[in-house]
């Protein structure tokens, strides 16, 4: 009886959302997977099984290589990019410049743009219209003398999904600036100064004094972004629209499903991209519970 | 000071925590209102309102839709129209919302679908019924072309009214374009096309202008129809019908010929971007559905262009395309299970009426699947496009649904978009062959 009371209320304060959780989310991922295993080809809900049928199809389907090139070409340059000028920034502010506040905000706006949004505006910037008809990035380019970076943008063959990650990485890049600058601040001062004290100078310190400290907040900034990218859908509509040059897995799972009405192909995807996210995520929280238990 | 704020603090907290439980309480009553919907529903029978979903939202399609619910309105007072309408996308986000809601079983009374194969995932799924009896009811079969209702035919059954005809085979020109490139005349047929394409190229302009992937696949079936005509293009839907034939690859290679005569930016624009760049003068020639044509002649208040037909613009049939007519239509379905059903029907005979069609079309910018319009409520466009449609053979166009259902669309899609960047022809026509082996039926 104590013992309940003990337990007891707090379970029952977090139990509409251990139910809301299970249903919602646990629930839900057991129920497309069982989808992407049916015989769910057609716009008539079947329940047959299929095995991994679709799995293969998807194997087999040239389209499927090209999103998953696409996202790997997108994935690789927004992380890389965000995650450098994500520290460039949060460098610059450190080293203290005046009305850092201000900086701080104007850097981390470009967040509070919906990726649609963004991706309107950036497709105007990145017009790859040639010769008079150019407009954006390209004139720009042409005026200030180095014209030779004008390119194709997104419709570049092989790097094309490059470009259109530079929407995400200009949207991003403040976020991660503000983890870097609170990884930064959480370098204790003396041990900076022990190491001048030593002679280190200034890049050495932060060689083998500041950048170690910051390893845990690059974990963590990798994970946000990873997720991020794998799900990528919204900013490839806004820029490429439905195209195969610009197609990512997301965005093969909406056709398939919408136009195509296959569903058990759509979830195998929706599965996939799952499975892709925990890659990343399940060694993160085997990391973060170990080094709690540690503490 | 300090005390103030832990108390402010506090209260906070509690108020917090009330949110949570009012929050979670609220949740669990969730499911009940969810079944309090059909109770509900049988009580609005009462004052029935016709439920129409469509994805009209915005130019000639809104202002005639308007006018359609109106004139329904004033004849059915007692079942009035209630407009569901989800825009963006071109209908890609609409079919996402209709998808949903036909599989939770919650249809609305008649829903737009392009007439055609398109309709044929929602006839095989049971969502949508066979609506031979309106046809009879209202006398459409008299209406409407042999040619067109056969083509509408599934099975023997017809599923959809078709309120509008478009025309996907047209050859879009500026005339004074061509006159300073020193073509004299509008090219009829293939190599008259390659001749005018050349000079316009040796003049500096966009020979023809191309926008998205979509606009590429509907070059390629003008091209197709052009190269094989319409019988055996309405062949190759067929089950068991022959790809890999000589026809197709003369074709497909026509097609990579027309593709070095575009813009490098084709990706890059929309539908209306390549028009525009005949209209600026900036490309000689264009090829897209008769949509084009209310772009161009549509008041500037409205988003469009202004200009004069066949003063600063004109146009023909797609060369090696004369006499037929690569044809789509939006129609609207009886769904299976519509809340309305009487009304539903009554909804579809009015939009096949020839009030109703001469109503709508002219402001779409479509001509009726009727046979019996009145010419003179069209424009000068329109009026040539009647003349056509009452002479030339059909053929179902492939970019808007009429003759492969979404997922071989789809597939014809992927294999188009690979060969943009590859150019390799056998490939393509090996992938169209598998395609067809694999969703003909």
């Amino acid at each position: 009886m104590r013992s309940i009371r003990r337990w007891g209320p707090g379970l029952l304060l977090v139990s509409p959302s251990i139910v809301l959780i299970a249903v919602f989310v646990y629930g839900l991922i057991g129920w497309n997977v069982k989808v992407s295993l049916s015989d769910w080809r057609q716009a008539e809900q079947t329940t047959g099984w299929a095995g991994l049928a679709a799995y293969r199809d998807l194997n087999a389907d040239p389209a499927w290589d090209e999103s998953v090139h696409h996202l790997l070409v997108f994935t690789g340059t927004f992380i890389v990019g965000t995650l450098f000028f994500g520290l460039l920034l949060a460098f610059l502010l450190e080293k203290g410049v005046r009305g850092e506040g201000f900086f701080r905000s104007v850097y981390i706006f470009p967040l509070a743009v919906s990726f649609i949004a963004a991706g309107v505006v950036w497709r105007w910037l990145m017009n790859p219209a040639p010769g008079d008809r150019a407009s954006g990035l390209n004139v720009a380019f042409d005026k200030l003398g180095i014209g030779f970076l004008a390119n194709d943008w997104y419709l570049g063959e092989n790097w094309g999904m490059a470009a259109i990650a530079m929407p995400a990485i200009w949207a991003l890049s403040g976020y991660i600036m503000a983890l870097y600058l609170a990884g930064f601040r959480g370098v204790p001062e003396e041990l900076r100064e022990a190491a001048r004290m030593d002679g280190a100078r200034e890049w050495r310190v932060y060689r083998h004094v500041v950048f170690p400290y910051l390893r845990p907040v690059t974990l963590s900034a990798l994970i946000i972004l990873g997720h991020i990218s794998i799900k990528v859908f919204d900013l490839i509509v806004a820029i490429g629209g439905k195209q195969l040059i610009t197609q990512t897995p997301a965005v093969y799972m909406w056709i398939l499903i919408y136009d195509a009405f296959d569903y058990a192909e759509g979830a195998a995807i929706a599965t996939l991209l799952l499975i892709g996210i925990s890659i990343l995520v399940i060694p993160y929280l085997v990391y973060s519970v170990r080094s709690e238990q540690r503490a | 000071m300090p005390r103030i704020r832990i108390g402010r603090r506090r209260k906070l907290r509690v108020t917090a925590a009330r949110v949570a439980l009012f929050a979670s309480i609220a949740l669990l009553f969730v499911p009940a209102a969810g079944n309090a919907g059909p109770a509900s529903k049988s009580g609005a029978q009462a004052s029935c309102r016709l439920s129409v979903f469509s994805w009209w939202t915005g130019g000639g399609e809104a202002a005639g839709l308007a006018k359609l619910i109106k004139t329904w309105n004033r004849a059915n007072p007692n079942c009035r129209f209630k407009n569901e309408t989800v825009a963006g996308g071109a209908g890609s986000k609409a079919k996402a919302v209709l998808a949903q809601r036909l599989a939770a079983h919650k249809p609305p009374d008649s829903f737009q679908g392009h007439a055609g194969a398109e309709l044929r995932d929602y006839i095989q799924a049971k969502q949508i019924v066979p609506i031979d009896f309106v046809y009879q009811q209202y006398g459409f079969r008299k209406a409407m072309s042999k040619q067109l209702l056969t083509q509408l035919t599934y099975k023997g059954h017809i599923y959809s009214v078709p309120v509008n005809i478009h025309r996907a085979n047209v050859l879009w020109y500026n005339p004074s374009v061509l006159r300073k490139a020193g073509i004299t005349a509008a090219p009829k047929t293939w190599s008259e096309f390659i001749a005018a394409l050349d000079k316009a190229k040796a003049a500096g302009v966009i020979p023809l202008s191309l926008a998205e992937q979509w606009t590429a696949v509907h070059l390629l079936e003008t091209v197709m129809i052009a190269t094989i005509g319409p019988t055996r293009w309405a062949g190759l839907w067929k089950k068991g019908a022959d790809w890999s034939n000589p026809g197709v690859t003369l074709a497909l290679n026509r097609y990579k010929t027309l593709l070095t005569y575009t813009n490098s930016d084709a990706a890059s624009l929309t539908w209306q971007d390549a028009g525009k760049l005949v209209a600026d003068g900036k490309a000689a020639f264009n090829i897209m559905g008769d949509w084009q044509d209310g772009y161009f002649s549509g008041t500037k208040a409205g988003g469009n262009l202004g200009l004069k037909p066949k003063v600063d613009y004109n146009w023909v049939p797609v060369p090696g395309t004369v006499g037929t007519y690569d044809w789509l239509s939006d129609s609207f379905t009886l769904p299976k299970g519509a809340p309305h059903r009487s009304a539903a029907v009554k909804w579809l005979g009015f939009l096949g009426s020839r009030k109703a069609q001469d109503q709508f079309n002219p402001v779409k910018g479509s001509i009726p699947a009727r046979q019996d319009a009145n010419p003179k409520l069209y424009g000068p466009y329109l009026k040539w496009a009647l003349q056509q449609w009452k002479t030339n053979k059909l053929a179902g166009s492939l970019a808007h649904g009429v003759v492969a259902p979404g997922a071989w669309y789809k597939d014809i899609d992927t294999a188009l978009g690979l060969f943009l960047r590859n150019k390799n022809v056998g490939d393509f026509q090996d992938a169209l062959e598998s395609a067809a082996k694999k969703r003909a039926t």
